[in-house]
C-alpha cells in the first residue's frame, strides 16, 4: 500500500522528467484527425490495391506494369515534374540572390512574383491557350517582329503543360529560396570578399554550400506540386497522349471505370515514385553541411 | 550601389524578370480582355466589350451557391484546424518526448504527399460511409493538409514565447485554462490569424481534394471553374473566362490581406528583416 502510493508519484515524475505529462495531451486531437483522415485511408488503400476485381493479390500492380500505356504515365510524369522542378528551383536562385539584398520596390517585387499562386490552374489553362496559342497575342507578336513565319506549338501539347508548372510552381520555389537564402549571414560573404574573393567565388564557396540543403528542401516540395500535376495536364496538355501523367491514370482508374482497387494502386504507385524521388534527394541532403547559417535569428 | 555596371549577371537577371512579367502580364490580360469581350477572332482585340458573361457566368454556374459553399468549407476548416492544431503545436514547441520525431513525421507526410494520392483512398473511404459528395466530405478532406499546415507553422511561433510568462502566471496562481485565453491566446492571436488566412487561400485554391470529394450540392469555386471547362453543352469561351476571373480576383484580394500579416519570406525562417 505505501509502496503503491510511493512509487505512483515517483513514476509520474519520472515521466515527467522524460516530457511525458498531461501537455500531451493537447496532442491527440490532431493526432486522431491524422489518424482518421489520412493514416486510416491509406492503409485501407493499401489493402485495397491488394484485393482487386479479377485476378491474385498482386494482379493491379502486374496489370499496371503489363500495359505500357498505363506504366509510361510514370515516365511521362517525371518526363515532365523534373525538368519543371528544376527549371523553378534554378531560377529562383539568382532572382532571390539579387532580391535578397536591399532593392528598391522589393516588397512591390516581391508581390508581383507571388501572384501567379493565386492565378489558380484554370486561369493559367485559359491564358496559356489564348495568349499562346496561334492567334494569340504572344505568336502575333512573335510573327510581326520576322523571329517564326508560322505560330509555335505551346499548348495542347508537352510545352503547353510544363510552362504552366513554371507559372504555377515558380512563386512557391521562389519564395522558398529567398527566405531559406535570407537566413545566411551576409557578413560571411563580406568576410570572404576581405580575403580577395571574388563575386563567383562567393557565390561558390560560401553561399551555394550554405544554401543546398534549402535548396534541397526546395526541389522536394516544388517536386510533390509537379508531380501531381492533374488539372493542366487535362486543359493545356494533351492528356490523351503526351501528357497522360499518373494521376489522370489513377483518376480514370477509380472514378470512370469506379476500380476503386485499381485507383489505390495506382496512387500507391505515385506515393511510392514520389517517396523514392525526395529520398534521394534527403540523402544527397544529408551529405551537406547543415550547421548554422551564421542567420538572423 | 557602386556594382552596377561591374555586375552583368544582375542585368540579365533583370532581364529575365522582366521578361516573365511580360508573358504573365499578357497571359493575364488575354484572359481578362476577353472575358469583356464580344467576339475574338484573330485580331489584336475584341471587336466590342461587354459585361454581360460576368453575368451570363454568375447565373448558369449557379455562383451564389458556390461561394456560400467555398466560404463555408473555409471557414469551418480554419476553425477546426486551428482549435485541433494549435493546442498540437503547443505541445511540440514546449516538450521533448519520446517518439517526437515519429508525431513530427506523421504531421509532415500529408504535407509531403501529393493531395491525389492520399485523396483518392481518402475519397474511396468516403464513399463508403457515405460522406464523399457532401459538404461534410468536403470539409474533412481539406482538414487533412490543413492541420498540419497550422501545427507545423505555428511550433516556431510559439517556439519564440518565453516560457518565463507562463511560469510566472502559474506562479501568480492563474489555471492552466486562464493560461490559455489570457496569456498564451493574445500572444498568439497574430500568428494565428496568420495561420488562418494561409488555410484560407489554400482551402479555397485547393482543387484535387474538393475535386475528388464533392458532389453536385457540394463544389467549391475552383471545382466548379475545372468543371464548367468541361461542362457538358456549348459554353462560351468567355463565361468560363469571365469565372476564372472572378476567382482569380478573390484570390488575389485573400493573398494580398494575407501579405499585410505575414512576411512571406518568413515562412520557412524566421528572420528579422532590417528596413
Amino acid at each position: 500500500m505505501t509502496a503503491a502510493t510511493a512509487a505512483r508519484p515517483a513514476l509520474r515524475h519520472r515521466l515527467a522528467e522524460r516530457g511525458i505529462d498531461r501537455t500531451l495531451l493537447l496532442l491527440v486531437p490532431g493526432l486522431l484527425v491524422i489518424a482518421c483522415l489520412f493514416l486510416y485511408p491509406f492503409l485501407y488503400g493499401l489493402q485495397l490495391s491488394f484485393a482487386p476485381r479479377r485476378g491474385g493479390v498482386f494482379a493491379n500492380y502486374a496489370r499496371f506494369f503489363g500495359d505500357p500505356y498505363l506504366r509510361d504515365t510514370i515516365w511521362t510524369t517525371l518526363g515532365i515534374a523534373l525538368p519543371a522542378t528544376f527549371i523553378n528551383v534554378l531560377a529562383s536562385i539568382p532572382i532571390a540572390y539579387v532580391l535578397r539584398g536591399r532593392v528598391r520596390g522589393k516588397r512591390l517585387l516581391t508581390t508581383i512574383l507571388v501572384v501567379p499562386i493565386t492565378l489558380g490552374t484554370v486561369l493559367t489553362a485559359q491564358g496559356l491557350i489564348m495568349y499562346g496559342g496561334p492567334a494569340g497575342w504572344l505568336n502575333k507578336v512573335l510573327t510581326v517582329l520576322g523571329i517564326t513565319d508560322q505560330p509555335l506549338p505551346l499548348i495542347h501539347n508537352y510545352t503547353g503543360v510544363l510552362l504552366s508548372l513554371v507559372i504555377t510552381g515558380f512563386p512557391f520555389s521562389f519564395l522558398l529560396t529567398l527566405s531559406y537564402l535570407s537566413g545566411i549571414d551576409p557578413s560571411l560573404e563580406k568576410a570572404a570578399a576581405t580575403l580577395g574573393a571574388n563575386g563567383v567565388q562567393r557565390f561558390r564557396r560560401i553561399t551555394l554550400p550554405l544554401l543546398a540543403p534549402g535548396l534541397a528542401i526546395t526541389f522536394c516540395l516544388s517536386f510533390v506540386m509537379a508531380f501531381s500535376v492533374f488539372p493542366s495536364a487535362q486543359l493545356a496538355g494533351d492528356p490523351a497522349n503526351e501528357t497522360r501523367v499518373i494521376s489522370i491514370a489513377a483518376y480514370h482508374a477509380a472514378f470512370e471505370e469506379y476500380d476503386y482497387s485499381m485507383g489505390s494502386a495506382v496512387a500507391m504507385l505515385m506515393a511510392v515514385v514520389m517517396l523514392i524521388v525526395i529520398g534521394l534527394v534527403m540523402a544527397w541532403r544529408a551529405t551537406l553541411y547543415r550547421g548554422a547559417t551564421g542567420g538572423k535569428g | 550601389m557602386t556594382g552596377w555596371v561591374a555586375r552583368p549577371g544582375r542585368w540579365v537577371v533583370w532581364a529575365v524578370v522582366a521578361f516573365f512579367f511580360v508573358n504573365l502580364a499578357g497571359l493575364v490580360l488575354s484572359v481578362v480582355v476577353d472575358s469583356f469581350g464580344t467576339q475574338w477572332f484573330g485580331s489584336w482585340l475584341p471587336a466590342g466589350f461587354t459585361t454581360h458573361w460576368y453575368a451570363d457566368a454568375w447565373r448558369e454556374f449557379g455562383l451564389s451557391d458556390v461561394l456560400l459553399t467555398t466560404a463555408v468549407v473555409a471557414l469551418v476548416v480554419i476553425a477546426v484546424s486551428v482549435a485541433v492544431g494549435v493546442p498540437a503545436a503547443y505541445a511540440l514547441a514546449r516538450r521533448s518526448f519520446p517518439g517526437k520525431r515519429l508525431v513530427m513525421l506523421l504531421f509532415v507526410l500529408p504535407i509531403l504527399i501529393p493531395p491525389i494520392t492520399y485523396g483518392i483512398p481518402l475519397a474511396t473511404v468516403l464513399y463508403k460511409v457515405h460522406l464523399a459528395g457532401t459538404t461534410t466530405g468536403v470539409i474533412l478532406a481539406n482538414l487533412v493538409p490543413s492541420v498540419p499546415f497550422v501545427v507545423l507553422t505555428m511550433t516556431p511561433f510559439i517556439e519564440q514565447i518565453d516560457p518565463k510568462i507562463e511560469a510566472a502566471a502559474r506562479m501568480s496562481g492563474a489555471r492552466t485554462t486562464s493560461v490559455f485565453t489570457r496569456i498564451l491566446g493574445p500572444l498568439l492571436l497574430p500568428g494565428i490569424l496568420a495561420a488562418s488566412i494561409l488555410v484560407l487561400v489554400r482551402t479555397v485554391g485547393m482543387f484535387e481534394l474538393t475535386f475528388l470529394t464533392a458532389g453536385p450540392d457540394s463544389t467549391t469555386l475552383v471545382v466548379a471553374l475545372y468543371n464548367s471547362v468541361f461542362a457538358a453543352g456549348i459554353r462560351a469561351n468567355q463565361s468560363v473566362d469571365a469565372m476564372a476571373t472572378i476567382y482569380t480576383a478573390s484570390m488575389l484580394l485573400l493573398l494580398l490581406v494575407a501579405l499585410r500579416f505575414v512576411n512571406p519570406t518568413q515562412l520557412v525562417t524566421r528572420i528579422r528583416e532590417e528596413t
